[in-house]
């Protein structure tokens, strides 16, 4: 029986250009659970709660991360059985993820998100569905300073290409 | 250069200590750290700085802002070029390399200036009236001429290739301006705790205080704006952005802005510019106003200014006017005279139309005009017609006062109309008009200083209150609170040419004529005279030719109108518009896991929506695509070959209504499928044309699996989701997209068992059927579907494993005698089976046109249906053909009509058209598929293919669709 090796999504990571830093990550995991109507999930997903639009349920290692109109992904462990509940995809190699983190990661991201990035309508602990450049993506807040960003994972090149364009225009603005 | 024209210890933002030298033309100049293009040849007493639009006149330049219409040059860096630049914006640095533009030898002496003598015959309309007949002349000759001696600059016919920069900020509240109404509103928005942005085109905020320098809580203005920005900058939340004009107001808040990022230093790694799309909940209009002229005869020779832009070229940069005469209808023009006097510039004489008794520490000429200029590049003297009859006075520099115009561009987007104020002489907006935007200041009309900072500080209060934020009142400083008179005084009626709009040179006498030929609406003597065209957007000429005009036809101003504004309200390069979008940037790349792969093999690539897929795989000796597709079909149909479908959409369906569906969007019955098996259906749209086919297989009991074309797979799935969002919300379904989870690859041909057994993978599958299988621990899915008519295996396996498993399958398929096969071998292989794709669904065809009318299913209802029986879509179709050259060794062309054998090949004879053709191998011919007018009745039928674009014509005969194993017994078997 044939033995398969992995490919990463990402080469050339991790990369820093001025102050802000790309690093693929490994979710683990990722299943999307969609709930079928009027279902009620809580007992079989707690400690973990379904999480309303642009939140994330997070416990125990786990994080249910809001991703569209009744969707949520379920990332860094299996999923548990939902059967007659949710509908469940294995999504863990849909998406291509990387850490945006540095003190111009807000000012880079800026640069390909038409989201608001502002603390107070963004904070850590915030997952919206969005665009980075012409890519449609999961962008979640982690930190002040830190996001995660999924794409389609075909299109994990283009990302970087887009970030690296954006990340070098933010370094050479400080260097005016 | 004779002598320097600096004045001593004025230039609020030059540095003397820094000297920069830069070139025009050229030839070396030297100015200072801060100066602009502008005052640093102002400086040096150059004050020729282009030539005019259409009658190459000489031009200097006339202001110190965005609103300069004469004083475009051309900007050079390395291959770069930038034309049309406002001298007056562009900063000066060391190294910078400025040319004059539009000319035809030098800027002194332009040969193109014989336009000018020519006037009489060049006005207004001219081109319209002369160059009509012969009508082909106009294309060939006539344009590319006048465009040659008419014009701006030239770009450098290379691409830009310099960086650019697009981004988006979100705030509270915008203000656009930062002179003492934006300023105003930024301490009191700020102070409240709300979110700010505060944009200037400027290099540094202050407006006008930076300029005409009044007092301010009895401190030169200057340091008022200092400790208002210290405050401003201790705030966290207040953004200041400079060089940023905002250009246009949209929608829902939506601003964009130009900044101009690294202009101003020699090239870079920085953008040169950035994009911005501000999104605010409020926004405050700060823009000031703009200063118009005066038009009368010979107002445009170098030296000829706005009184606001010698006001400011001297309190920013030190420039000396003098000797200065001044021309004003109004008090500000007065003031300003007053002004530069006390700071020691000489006046030559103040010219005003109104009886005016004022005693002054310079020559007052009351109830007095100019009737003419004279100086071939540059002022000399003018002459002053006043009651003791005409003098002419030397004079260096000669500044306009027309009034002042509120900048309402920004207020106007939306669409609101300005209403005429006859007290200003000027057109602002009326309360309420602007929803969400307040209007601060002189934008408003407020023009002294003290009136503007009120207005600031309570546009801002009302814009806190609206965002529900508490405010604290703040103190007004002291400042000037001067009354604004001015008479309603627009052109001096003495014969000759007296200009109105610098930038594309348009003349009172234009307006006029425009008048007199019937174009009396202010938005036609604009098109007939091309007034307002330029890239000024007639910032300072739109009111006064308007004023012209009502003055011409008998109506009055406020009758008159204005004309509209529309965005942009400066220029904004393209580059910046597109930032990003070169090169890689344009779209998303889509790589499959076999790319590099691919690609290490030698294949060119091809695009399938967003996707690159392998086009083929040459072999040494091969000489191009040709040979390699032949080869890799053969290899199907003898051997067996590898091909990655990864990008085929596929979408995960489950739920207990799941079955019931794919039953309401597919025309035939999915519900019925079992467990482990695969079949072939049909969407159509709900207008009844077919929108994809596909397979779909049955996972579990409430579980499918649907696959789409490549390039359909995200109108696949928005249709789904709208039936199922729009028809069956309560339904038990979800959807979900799995394309990029799994990379799945085709083993297809007489071998590919054995393919699949050098993997270890025994398939054990009927056709139509699939099933779960592990791979040392990877979860796959095998399913035997077949798009190539041979035995065919379609392998899925999780992304990351793709690159691995595509590797394992080609060296597998090349132990067998096969190998990987691309794009067009995949088409060809088709094409011999008559299968379908988007080249035949193309979206004007029903199922029974593509033969598959019987996969709609009489048992049940689907999207799509009811549209699909509509008589038009029933009868007297294009259906579904093949096509086969009756002389074997004639190529087909796809795009090529199809017609009867004698009938002309026009629009009437049309019997059909052919979708996809494909150089068979296996038959030893081309085969073509097409649709033809009742085709299904007409097998054997020969017919005539004409390809007008390529000029050929080919007689082919009409065949069933499926060339190869009409029955299917190879690939079933």
């Amino acid at each position: 029986m044939i033995d398969l090796t992995t490919t990463t999504a990402f080469t050339g990571l991790p990369l820093t250009i001025g102050r802000v830093t790309l690093t693929a990550f490994d979710p683990g995991p990722v299943t999307s659970v969609a709930p079928y109507p009027g279902r009620d999930l809580s007992r079989a997903l707690a400690p973990l709660a379904f999480p309303q639009p642009g939140a994330i349920s997070e416990a125990a290692g786990l994080r249910l991360v809001w991703a569209g109109r009744d969707l949520a992904f379920l990332m860094g462990g299996p999923a548990p059985d939902l059967t007659g509940l949710a509908a469940t995809t294995d999504q863990t190699d849909g998406w291509a993820w990387l850490t945006l983190a540095g003190r111009d990661a807000v000012a880079v991201l800026a640069r390909l998100c038409p989201l608001d990035l502002r603390a107070a309508a963004f904070p850590p602990g915030r997952s919206a569905r969005s665009l980075v450049g012409h890519m449609q993506a999961i962008v979640i807040r982690t930190g002040p300073e830190a996001f995660e960003l999924a794409v389609f994972r075909s299109m994990a090149g283009s990302l970087l290409h887009d970030l690296t364009g954006a990340m070098r225009g933010v370094a050479a603005r400080r260097a005016l | 250069m004779t002598r320097a024209y600096r004045f001593p210890g004025k230039g609020l933002l030059i540095d003397r200590a820094r000297k920069v030298q830069f070139t025009f033309d050229g030839r070396v100049f030297q100015g200072f750290h801060g100066d602009t293009l502008a005052s640093a040849l102002l400086a040096n007493g150059q004050r020729l700085m282009a030539r005019s639009f259409k009658y190459h006149r000489p031009r200097g330049v006339m202001t110190a802002g965005s609103e300069e219409p004469s004083a475009l040059v051309e900007i050079h860096e390395g291959a770069q070029q930038t034309p049309n630049v406002r001298a007056t914006m562009q900063e000066i640095y060391e190294g910078l390399d400025a040319r004059s533009q539009n000319r035809l030898g030098s800027l002194g002496f332009d040969l193109l200036a014989v336009n000018d003598r020519l006037s009489p015959f060049l006005g207004a309309g001219f081109y319209y009236k002369t160059f009509m007949w012969p009508r082909a002349f106009w294309e060939k000759l006539y344009e590319p001429a006048i465009r040659r001696a008419a014009g701006l600059g030239r770009l450098s016919g290379r691409a830009d290739e310099a960086a650019y920069e697009k981004a988006f900020a979100h705030c509270d509240l915008l203000i656009i301006g930062a002179g003492p109404a934006g300023l105003m509103s930024a301490l009191t928005a700020g102070r409240a705790g709300a979110d700010v942005i505060l944009a200037t085109e400027d290099t540094q905020p202050g407006g006008r205080l930076l300029s005409d320098q009044p007092v301010i809580d009895g401190q030169p203005a200057p340091l008022w704006v200092d400790s208002v920005m210290a405050e401003l900058r201790s705030l966290p939340n207040i953004r200041v952005m400079t060089r940023t004009t905002v250009t246009g107001r949209y929608d829902h808040g939506t601003f964009g802005a130009l900044e101009r990022v690294s202009l101003h230093k020699a090239p870079g790694e920085a953008p040169r510019e950035c994009f911005w799309r501000i999104v605010a909940r409020h926004a405050i209009l700060a823009s000031g106003a703009l200063e118009r002229p005066l038009a009368h005869p010979d107002n445009d020779r170098p030296g000829v200014m706005l009184a606001s832009g010698v006001s400011a070229q001297f309190g920013r940069y030190g420039v000396d006017p003098g000797p200065l005469v001044i021309f004003s209808n109004n008090d500000s023009g007065l003031q300003t005279a007053r002004t530069l006097t006390a700071q020691g510039v000489e006046i030559a004489a103040y010219v005003d139309p109104r009886p005016i008794a004022v005693t002054e520490d310079f020559p007052v000429y009351p109830e007095a005009q100019i009737t003419g200029t004279r100086g071939r590049l540059g002022l000399r003297d003018v002459a002053v017609r006043h009651k003791g009859g005409t003098s002419v006075i030397a004079a260096r520099t000669l500044a306009l006062a027309g009034g002042w115009n509120p900048n309402i561009a920004l207020a106007c987007h939306l669409g609101a109309r300005p209403v005429w104020e006859p007290v200003l002489q000027s057109f602002v907006m009326p309360p309420g008009s602007t929803p969400g935007l307040g209007i601060a200041g002189a934008a408003g009309g407020l023009l002294s200083t003290r009136a503007a900072l009120i207005d600031g500080r309570d546009k801002a209060l009302t814009a806190l209150s609206a965002l529900d934020l508490r405010a604290a009142v703040t103190d007004i400083p002291q400042a000037e609170d001067t009354p604004y008179a001015i008479a309603p005084f627009w052109a001096v009626d003495a014969g000759g040419r007296a200009w109105l709009d610098f930038a594309n040179d348009v003349t009172t006498k234009d307006v006029k004529l425009a008048a007199q030929e019937g174009f009396t609406a202010v938005e036609h003597m604009k098109r007939y005279t091309t007034q307002g065209m330029a890239p000024d957007q007639g910032k300072s000429s739109n009111v006064a030719a308007l004023a012209v005009l009502a003055d011409a036809t008998g109506q009055g101003i406020a009758e008159t109108g204005l004309t509209t504004y529309r965005p942009p309200y400066g220029p904004v390069s393209i580059a910046a518009l597109g930032a990003g979008g070169r090169g890689e940037g344009f779209a998303p790349v889509r790589r499959l896991t076999s790319d590099a792969k691919s690609r290490a093999m030698g294949a060119p690539m091809i695009e399938a929506g967003l996707w690159y897929r392998p086009s083929y795989f040459p072999r040494p000796g091969e000489t191009g695509w040709r040979e390699a597709c032949d080869r890799e079909v053969r290899l199907v149909r003898v051997k067996a070959g590898v091909a990655d479908v990864s990008s085929l959409g596929k979408i995960d369906v489950q739920g207990a209504d799941a079955g019931r569906f794919l039953d309401f969007v597919y025309t035939n019955t999915m519900s019925s499928l079992r467990p482990g098996k695969v079949r072939y259906g049909l969407m159509l749209r709900e207008d009844g044309f077919v929108m994809d086919d596909g397979t779909c297989a049955r996972l579990g009991p409430e579980h499918f699996l649907v696959t789409t074309t490549t390039s359909a797979a995200g109108l696949v799935m928005r249709h789904l989701d709208f039936v199922h969002q729009a028809f069956c919300a309560d339904w038990d379904v979800r959807l979900l997209s799995v394309t990029e989870a799994w990379a799945q690859f085709s083993v297809a041909g007489p071998r590919s068992k054995e393919v699949l057994g050098r993997l270890g993978i025994t398939p054990g599958l009927p056709f139509m059927g699939w099933r779960g299988l592990s791979l040392n621990g990877v979860p796959a899915r095998l399913f035997r579907i077949s798009f190539s008519g041979e035995e065919g295996y379609e392998i899925a396996v999780p992304t990351r494993y793709g690159a691995a498993l595509f590797d394992a399958l080609v060296a597998a398929a090349e132990a067998e005698e096969g190998g990987a096969y691309g794009m067009e071998a995949l088409n060809v292989l088709r094409v011999e089976k008559g299968f379908l794709t988007h080249a035949e669904i193309h979206g004007r065809v029903t199922a029974g046109d593509v033969g598959l009318g019987r996969m709609v299913s009489d048992a049940k209802d689907c999207i799509g249906k009811a549209a699909a029986q509509r008589p038009g879509l029933v009868e007297n179709r294009e259906q579904l053909v093949g096509l086969m050259p009756v002389n074997q060794g004639e190529d087909l062309s796809a795009g090529a009509h199809l017609y009867n054998e004698k009938d002309p090949a026009e629009r009437a004879f049309n019997q059909g058209y052919v979708t996809s053709v494909a150089p068979s191998p296996t038959l030893g011919c081309w085969l073509g598929l097409g649709f033809l007018k009742n085709g299904r009745a007409r097998h054997g039928e020969v017919i005539r293919l004409d390809d007008g674009l390529r000029r050929r014509a080919v007689l082919v005969e009409v065949r069933d669709p499926v060339f190869f194993d009409p029955d299917g017994g190879r690939m079933r078997d």
